[in-house]
């Protein structure tokens, strides 16, 4: 059974079904507009859902590290560059559901309303920080950068998941559940990579050789 | 009918020289007796016995100057997208989860520096006086806004019922909580149950609309049935929902959103372009329906009728 798991995780089906699994948020929203079904106030609602799904997909891009060493699969870090680029695909949804029907495409008063409103601010400044990431994703930028410095600076993504629960908590007018849950996912996270780093620093990338108990 | 209409003669004839109390409001105070009887008459028929359920039911209305001459909203949006936060904190959540919420039967109590203070059942409410359909604009401090034939009629009706004494300088309401009823309250971050007020000159403004129906028919559950509160030139949640309580008092009352974040909802609450919600632009509003945003008037349009309630005063200040 993990084999075939193991397998299937390896092989490049694996890549065609995560993709088209990421896209289904996209598809859904895109359905549900065929079908006049986007709520009474469709902007804020897709507004809403791509937000919702940027932080998701910054989270999953979280999970992968963790998820791949506490499970022993390896295979798993094929996808994290994936789902790093789908939340940036998100974001730039949800950046133009602003940037157009809240903004009518004026980039000068969009920028007034970043530098004046806090919670657009820290939004905004996530929006930012991902770019050079996303920009950097390939392996010719890995190599041109050097592993050190493409890892110092792609870290940075814990900083853009922090920014988007401070964004999110800032937003909400009193029913503070959901930015508190994105923020302790957030919270374990970084505290579980913190834990790493202390822990055994210089951690060979090889744990994962370590055969699993069976299930 | 007769109690009524003596009460309404006895507010006439005291001598208390109260601003709203003069000779006009005396003439109108008997008309809506004249006219109330008639149609109490017809009402008390039509809805007996009480306990049929309230929300759905056709309202006959008189036709109203106050309408404004915009696209009225759809009755599906209005209906399936607003706050009420005793069903949730989503839009969708009031239609979802007040469907089984039980409005009847129902009791307002009007008591506080009054001289009668009155328990009023939902069928006297609704008899009180001629039913009229008004066409607001209703704005939402979230920047959605909508255009709505509500059905009701002023507040002054049953202010000037229990006579204000001359202490009275301010309107406190509350809504109707059960946590039985509305499970999800608790999760939303607000302190039950919800409360609002106004000043006693507000509450007496002709547009000031206690409000038992839209679009032809009584409130449905989701919007506050059956009775609540609509005041247009003032953000939604002034306009609160399901009432059983109205209060006159001397002080000030707590508000609810007011109490959850002084800094974003003041007491007043008018709609203001030029005051911004710390977090967001007051400037523009959305239609539901709409993509593009537009400005966003000066207390919400009604500038004409109720501005000269604040002159010389500093609405940043008393936002
Ligand atoms: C990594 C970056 C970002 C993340 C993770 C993020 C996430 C979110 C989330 C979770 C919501 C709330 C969704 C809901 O209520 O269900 C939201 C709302 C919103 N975001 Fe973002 N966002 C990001 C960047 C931005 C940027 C760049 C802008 C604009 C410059 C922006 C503007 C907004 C606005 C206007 C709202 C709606 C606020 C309202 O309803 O009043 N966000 N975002």
């Amino acid at each position: 059974m993990l084999l075939a798991v193991r397998k299937f995780l390896a092989s490049k089906w694996a890549k065609v079904f995560v993709f088209l699994l990421s896209l289904v948020p996209l598809l859904l929203l895109v359905w549900r507009g065929f079908r006049g079904d986007l709520t009474a106030n469709p902007v804020e609602f897709l507004q809403h859902q791509t937000g919702d799904w940027t932080l998701r997909f910054l989270i999953f891009t979280l999970c992968i590290t963790p998820f791949r060493k506490l499970l022993n699969l390896p295979e798993v870090i094929r996808f994290r560059r994936m789902l790093g680029l789908f939340a940036f695909f998100y974001v730039c949804l949800h950046f133009l559901t602003y940037l157009g029907p809240d903004q009518s495409f004026n980039v000068a008063g969009m920028l007034k309303d970043v530098a004046k409103r806090p919670f657009v601010t820290v939004g905004f400044a996530a929006f930012v920080l991902l770019i050079p990431m996303a920009i950097t994703s390939t392996a010719g930028w890995i190599r041109r950068l050097g592993g050190k410095r493409w890892q110092a600076l792609h870290r940075s993504i814990y900083i853009c998941a922090i920014l988007g629960v401070i964004h999110y908590y800032w937003l909400v007018k009193s029913d503070i559940r959901k930015p508190l849950f994105y923020g302790m996912l957030v919270g374990i996270l970084l505290i579980w990579r913190l834990a790493a780093w202390f822990g055994k620093p210089k951690a060979p990338a090889v744990a994962h050789s370590v055969p699993v108990r069976p299930s | 009918m007769l109690i009524k209409l003596a009460s309404v003669l006895a507010l006439a004839d005291s001598t208390r020289k109260e601003a709203y109390f003069n000779r006009r409001s005396f003439l109108r105070g008997l008309g809506i007796a004249g006219a109330a009887t008639v149609v109490g008459e017809r009402f008390s028929s039509l809805l007996s016995p009480s306990t049929t359920a309230f929300a759905g039911t056709k309202l006959t209305t008189i036709k109203s100057n106050y309408r404004v001459d915009e696209k009225i909203s759809s009755e599906n949006d209005v209906t399936h997208y607003n706050n009420f936060y005793e069903f949730g904190s989503d839009k969708g959540d009031p239609a979802k989860n007040a469907q089984n919420f039980r409005t009847s039967p129902w009791v307002v109590s009007v008591e506080g520096e009054v001289k009668t203070p009155r328990k009023f059942s939902m069928d006297e409410i609704l008899t009180l006086a001629p039913l009229e359909e008004r066409i607001y604009r209703h704005r939402c401090v979230e920047r959605w806004s909508i255009v709505v034939p509500w059905i009701g009629y002023s507040l002054s009706t049953v202010l000037k019922l229990v006579e204000p004494s001359p202490k009275a300088k301010y309107v406190a309401f509350e809504s109707f909580y059960d946590p039985k009823q509305m499970p999800q309250a608790r999760y939303t971050g607000l302190a039950y149950p919800y409360v609002e007020g106004l000043r006693l000159d507000e509450a007496m403004h002709p547009l000031a609309l206690l409000c038992v129906g839209m679009y032809g028919e009584t409130l449905p559950n989701q919007d506050g049935a059956p009775v609540r509160m609509v005041i247009p030139w003032k953000y939604g949640y002034k306009s609160i929902k399901s009432i059983v309580k109205i209060r006159l008092q001397s002080s000030e009352p707590p508000t609810s959103w007011n109490r959850q974040a002084p800094n974003e909802y003041g007491f007043y609450s008018n709609v203001n372009p030029n005051v911004d919600h710390p977090r967001w632009s007051q400037a523009t509003e959305r239609r539901l329906g709409e993509i593009y945003m537009h400005k966003t008037l000066m207390f919400n349009g009604y500038s004409d009728q109720v501005a000269s309630l604040y002159s010389g005063m500093d609405l940043k200040k008393f936002h």
